[in-house]
């Protein structure tokens, strides 16, 4: 019964995996592949570190310490990895409606 | 069953590949390495499962690490050129 779940967790995961690599190749611009990649690949992680750990209930203190990990540090990368991509890149970004809302943060 | 698990996170990998490869920005191609890192992780975690070491897991800890430290230096490369 626990495999079972264990996957279904995992196919789960994998399906949000290669949603965010075909969102990373189909999509037009930095910033908007960023929003494709990050939040999917998330999930999809954690899914898949949860469908391990109905696999092997033992080892589920070490996998709850590497999703708590992965859950921390990625918002901070894709923070930091946006905030400079949009300071450099100014140009390249993909903008129809004309909004900007960061328009007087130079430096 | 497992087979056809880690062959899906291998063919997203690679999916992720050739977007690293032909990015036209460093930018993109860091968001590339973003997410190769991450999808490699949960390989390593998966591969812990099929060989039945727990000793990966260790290394599933180490290859995240490496890979957030990587994405926050070339970041701050992008942003002020060091």
């Amino acid at each position: 019964m626990l495999t079972i779940i264990g996957y279904i967790f995992g196919f789960l995961g994998v399906v949000l995996f290669f949603i965010s690599a075909l969102g990373l190749l189909r999509m037009p611009d930095t910033l908007t592949r960023m929003q494709a990649a990050t939040k999917a690949s998330t999930l999809g992680s954690l899914l898949i570190i949860l469908s391990i750990a109905c696999f092997m209930p033992q080892w589920s203190l070490k996998l709850i310490v590497l999703g708590m990990f992965i859950l921390i540090t990625n918002p901070i990368s894709s923070s930091i990895l946006s905030m400079s991509a949009y300071k450099r890149f100014k140009k390249n970004v993909y903008n129809t409606s004309g909004a900007d809302a960061l328009k007087g943060e130079e430096s | 069953m497992l087979n056809v698990l880690i062959l899906l996170i291998a063919l997203s990998l690679m999916l992720t590949l050739i977007r690293f490869i032909k990015g036209p920005t460093l930018a993109d191609r860091v968001v590339a390495f973003d997410s190769m890192s991450i999808i490699a992780t949960s390989l390593l975690v998966v591969l812990s499962f099929y060989f039945n070491k727990s000793l990966y897991l260790d290394l599933a800890f180490v290859f995240g690490l490496m890979g957030f430290i990587g994405t926050v230096v070339f970041a701050k490369f992008l942003d002020k050129e060091l």
